[in-house]
């Protein structure tokens, strides 16, 4: 049976991206683990995560756990979730500064204390709650999920990538943040899909049944 | 688009029953909250908070496994609260499928939960829930104060410094009960949730008085609420979600349909 591994570094509560999964793909063994050759020798892998910058960077060293994942971002079907798409990024503002996996070259950004929306009023942090993800491209994983369609966010800060051509989607929250990445065989968004009703679980289910191509 | 306000269905678990009477015609048992909350999902909710109303901490465990079942068929966020009290109750929550953990007394006795609790599990997963209750006299200006046990302790603790306190302390979001109107079904406090919403950097959850439709959408653009939450007009079958909904978009508010 095709094995999904969700990757577990103690930053947050897994336990609904595995029970979203197991729902959409029943066809294959999803597994949570902190383990680095149970992560080399799954087909695909889940990379959530959620928390502070600082604590899932210093987690994953605890863990040795960077080189597999970026290993498994070269090789393999690779899904980002919020922090494990933000720290894919060269770098991020929370805690001062923090290094990050530096993948995709760009800096991760506070959304700001003094964010307006287009009638001047002051906008909530975090972002949370249910926005409209706006496709950039066509996507295997954007199969039957209409274009501007609503999935739960809740998170304080936005990736900025350097390069534009990895941008997948885009959502409005004072200004046009990147909501979703792509290159190659690696997606990852910034909503929670595991949260997001149908449309959540269909993009995993699109998952599932991607080649990374 | 931006972001959408939420609506919140509310249930109250007594011992891993639904209480208040859930009335759905299709819902065989209606006092199971796995099937109430399956049914909300369905209807559209945008999240669903359970509330422990049990009494004895030994019938506590209970709530856990409705979280794990409710967990396993709905996919949309979960809150729960009700004598949470240390960051392992955080903890066994959050491993059971919530999402969101509710603080609400303990949050009065010791603020310190709160700080302790965010920078343990992150301030998303931490929302503080506030009762408040008017205390100015006619013809002062408003001033509400935070009481305890249902209403009927005051705390001497203003209500717009103790959100703003929560909020420095790691508080994600604000659950905001006015017990003047808890129950009344006159609508919000809007007065209450404007001063709280615009005090505080994060969102703010309006709960307590909704009797209909408009009361909901009242709490969005006079109370400036982010979201709004309510139990009995949903449990008795008087209105479904997708009518919130629709009600709410007819007054030109943003929600997800």
């Amino acid at each position: 049976m095709p094995e999904i591994a969700v990757v577990d570094y103690g930053m947050g509560n897994l336990r609904s991206v595995a029970k979203a999964l197991e729902h959409v793909a029943p066809g294959h063994n999803i597994i949570i683990t902190s383990d680095a050759d149970a992560i080399d020798n799954a087909d695909r892998v889940v990379f959530p995560g959620q928390g502070a910058a600082r604590d899932c960077m210093q987690e994953l060293s605890d863990r040795k756990l960077s080189n597999v994942v970026l290993k498994a971002a070269r090789e393999k079907p690779f899904l980002g979730i919020c922090m494990g798409m933000q720290v894919l990024l060269s770098h991020s503002e929370e805690n001062n500064g923090v290094n990050c996996l530096d993948l995709y070259p760009g800096e991760v950004r506070f959304f700001g204390a003094n964010l307006k929306d287009d009638k001047g009023d002051k906008l909530k942090i975090p972002h949370m709650g249910w926005n409209g993800v706006h496709h950039k491209k066509s996507h295997p994983l954007w199969h039957d999920i209409v274009e501007g369609s609503r999935f739960y966010f809740v998170h304080s800060y936005y990736i900025d990538p350097e390069d534009q051509a990895i941008v997948e989607a885009t959502t409005d929250y004072g200004f046009e943040f990147v909501s979703a990445i792509g290159r190659d065989n690696v997606f990852a968004v910034q909503f929670h899909p595991e949260k997001s009703a149908q449309d959540g679980l269909q993009l995993l289910k699109n998952f599932s049944k991607w080649n990374g191509q | 688009m931006s972001l959408a306000k939420r609506i919140i269905p509310c249930l109250d678990v007594d011992n891993g029953r639904v209480v208040k009477g859930v009335q759905f015609v299709d819902i065989r048992d209606a006092g199971d909250p796995v099937e109430v909350a399956r049914r909300y999902d369905k209807e559209g909710a945008d999240e669903i908070t359970f509330l422990d109303i049990t009494a004895s901490s030994d019938d506590r465990e209970t709530i856990v496994h409705v979280v794990e079942q409710v967990a396993e068929q709905v996919f949309i966020p979960l809150t729960v609260g009700g004598g949470i009290r240390t960051v392992d109750d955080v903890r066994r929550m959050l491993n059971a499928g919530a999402d969101k953990v509710a603080i609400n007394t303990a949050a009065v006795f010791n603020p310190e939960f709160v700080k302790e609790a965010s920078e343990r599990v992150g301030s998303q997963c931490i929302v503080v829930a506030i009762d408040a209750k008017k205390v100015s006299a006619e013809g002062e200006p408003d001033r509400w104060e935070i009481f305890t046990h249902g209403g009927r302790k005051p705390t001497g603790l203003d209500a717009i410094d103790w959100a703003r306190k929560m909020a420095d302390y790691g508080a994600g979001e604000i659950l905001l009960t006015s017990m003047d109107r808890d129950g009344t079904r006159i609508g919000f406090d809007l007065a209450l949730t404007r001063a709280i919403s615009e005090a505080v950097p994060v969102p703010v959850i309006a709960s307590g008085g909704v009797g209909n439709l408009d009361h909901l959408a009242d709490g969005v653009t006079e109370g400036k609420a982010d979201a709004v939450l309510a139990a009995s007009i949903f449990h008795f079958a008087e209105y479904t979600v997708q009518q919130a909904k629709e009600h709410m978009a007819s007054r030109n508010i943003e929600v997800r349909l």
